[in-house]
């Protein structure tokens, strides 16, 4: 499958994986909410609307996606929309990965919070909101969690420095 | 679904002067039983657990951000840091993402070594939660013994890139340089002499009645909590889930050698220690299989913009001298994309999610690690037990804070 050749767009990759089983559940689910896809280096890649992220995950993993191996965020500052909330889904059945993602507002990002579904989205969850400052809504404990509690600033976002005081 | 009083979610401790009748306890950041800098906060009844809260963060030194203002080979000596007791499992991964990045081919001797070398790496890892999980149960001599077989792993690296712990010798292309001469006597005495030394090992503590009572029924998780808290490798394959990226989904050519996945359907300490005990041994029969088929060929990809030069050719050629001055001055730039590679290491899987937008330097480095998940797990495991299991707990899920900080 790696050497398949990258399919770009949400038309090309419905009809290039057709069959593939995480398509199939999304699309099954509600094919409104999948905004754009990708097939890139033999990694599947499915945006899907941010506020129907926690329905999608169950979508998927009632299709056999049944592991969050890891959640996490990329600052596109300064385009918009700003924020790209990525989750790697292990299906130990199937024995691939898919990845979904959300695209956020860089004002005040909220997406809907995984915990409900996988439990283990909690400590992600909450390193994202600790380096990122992305909210997640229903969230049962999002306090930092790496940088100390009354830090000020998110230091992954692209604007913050690098190097030098702050 | 769960319910917001599942066990599964960590809530935020009570409040300062709440009226509550359990004793809240401080254990670590300095406590020896929690390998590292990892504070819990302890309510107790009695002793009995009732609730736990881990506070993390104490080595947290943002590797993250600093691999965003450095070229892609220049973020290979920071992996090392992350898991210092599993050095060659980080370069590894980080290396095979960014070469998923570009499309490089690697040449074959060089993934061979890169097998070999993992599973080096996981035998110095495992090799330390041995001895360290028996010293926190009690048993100091297991300790010593352990560590006098990591030492020959250590001495073999150090051999091999100049340092014992932080190797750096996966690199972006293939290894840092040829292994010298003698490396591959020196592994192959070092796996002859190790089963004898596991035999040793298992006849202290497997018929040892102290810590068969501290391990046996303690701890347990069952394979739905293991799946739904993100646990991974050998704590999970305790639990009775049956997955390992080496088998289900290969890298690195693991697809060439078969082995035994060790599981145990028990989900308690002691299963978890019976099951590393066989993963050393099922490592000690990967390395043998690599020796026995090692090929010749060079070990660096023929990608010249993007593998530095042998100093020989640097020193001889114009157009090598350009290309190691470009590498150095300029980095290489990376196809635009994503990608996240998983692979198994002694802990669990670890990925790393590598953003590139087509310049030299990453755009965004996201490391998983295994740690960092498996310790969501421990108030499960811990809760409604007495307080001194929990050292047992922490034993043997191998947590290293390293990577759970970062």
């Amino acid at each position: 499958m790696d050497k398949q050749k990258p399919l770009m767009g949400k038309a090309d990759v419905l009809e290039g994986l057709a069959e593939h089983p995480a398509i199939k559940a999304i699309l099954s689910w509600n094919p409104e909410a999948l905004l754009d896809a990708k097939f890139d280096r033999g990694e599947l890649t499915l945006t899907i609307a941010a506020e129907k992220i926690c329905s999608a995950a169950v979508a998927v993993q009632t299709a056999g996606y049944n592991f969050l191996e890891d959640l996490t965020a990329v600052d596109w500052f300064p385009s918009s929309p700003r924020f790209q909330v990525s989750y790697h889904i292990l299906s130990h059945s199937f024995k691939e990965y898919i990845r979904l993602s959300v695209l956020l507002d860089g004002a005040d990002p909220v997406v809907e919070s995984m915990t409900s579904v996988w439990p283990s989205a909690n400590y992600y969850e909450r390193e994202v909101f600790d380096l990122f400052g992305i909210q997640f809504s229903g969230h049962p404990n999002l306090r930092r969690i790496l940088m100390p509690d009354e830090w000020e600033g998110y230091p992954l976002r692209k604007d913050y420095p690098v190097e030098g005081y702050r | 679904m769960v319910s917001i009083g599942d066990t599964r979610i960590h809530q935020a401790p009570p409040a300062e002067g709440a009226k509550d009748q359990h004793m809240v306890i401080n254990m670590g950041p300095q406590h020896p039983a929690t390998h590292g800098v990892l504070r819990l906060v302890l309510e107790i009844d009695g002793e009995i657990v009732v609730r736990l809260y881990p506070e993390i963060g104490y080595l947290h030194t943002g590797i993250e951000k600093t691999c965003e203002a450095k070229f892609y080979q220049q973020v290979v000596p920071l992996t090392d840091r992350i898991n210092y007791l599993d050095p060659m499992s980080n370069n590894l991964c980080y290396c095979l993402a960014v070469e998923k990045l570009i499309g490089l081919e690697i040449p074959e001797k060089a993934t061979w070594l890169r097998v070999l070398l993992a599973e080096l790496s996981r035998l110095n890892s495992h090799l330390i939660w041995l001895g360290t999980h028996a010293m926190d149960i009690g048993a100091l001599t297991v300790f010593l013994y352990t560590f006098r077989e990591r030492e020959e792993i250590l001495r073999i690296f150090e051999g091999l890139a100049g340092q014992r712990m932080m190797t750096s010798y996966i690199r972006i292309g293939g290894l840092s340089m040829e292994p010298p001469l003698d490396f591959l006597d020196r592994v192959q005495g070092f796996i002859n002499m190790l089963p004898e030394k596991i035999d040793e090992y298992a006849n202290l503590l497997t018929g040892n009645p102290i810590f068969r009572n501290r391990l046996k029924g303690v701890g347990y998780l069952s394979p739905e909590d293991a799946v739904a808290l993100g646990v991974t490798g050998p704590v999970m394959r305790a639990s009775g889930v049956d997955f390992d990226l080496r088998r289900d989904i290969p890298y690195c050519g693991y697809e060439k050698f078969p082995f035994q996945v060790p599981i145990s359907t028990d989900g308690d300490c002691w299963a978890r220690y019976e099951v590393r005990l066989v993963e050393m041994r099922e490592s000690i029969k990967i390395i043998q299989m690599v020796l026995d088929g090692m090929p010749e060929g060079p070990v660096k990809a023929d990608a010249p913009k993007i593998v530095l030069p042998d100093r020989e050719k640097m020193k001889t050629q114009m157009e090598a001298l350009i290309h190691h001055f470009k590498i150095v001055t300029e980095g290489f730039a990376v196809p635009a994309g994503e990608v996240y590679q998983g692979i198994e290491a002694g802990h669990g899987a670890t990925g790393y999610y590598v953003v590139s937008d087509g310049t030299a330097k990453p755009y965004r480095v996201h490391m998983r690690y295994p740690s960092f998940a498996t310790l969501q797990a421990l108030e499960t495991m811990c809760k409604g037990r007495m307080l001194a299991d929990v050292v047992a707990v922490i034993g043997s899920i191998d947590i290293v804070l390293g990577e759970i900080d970062r």
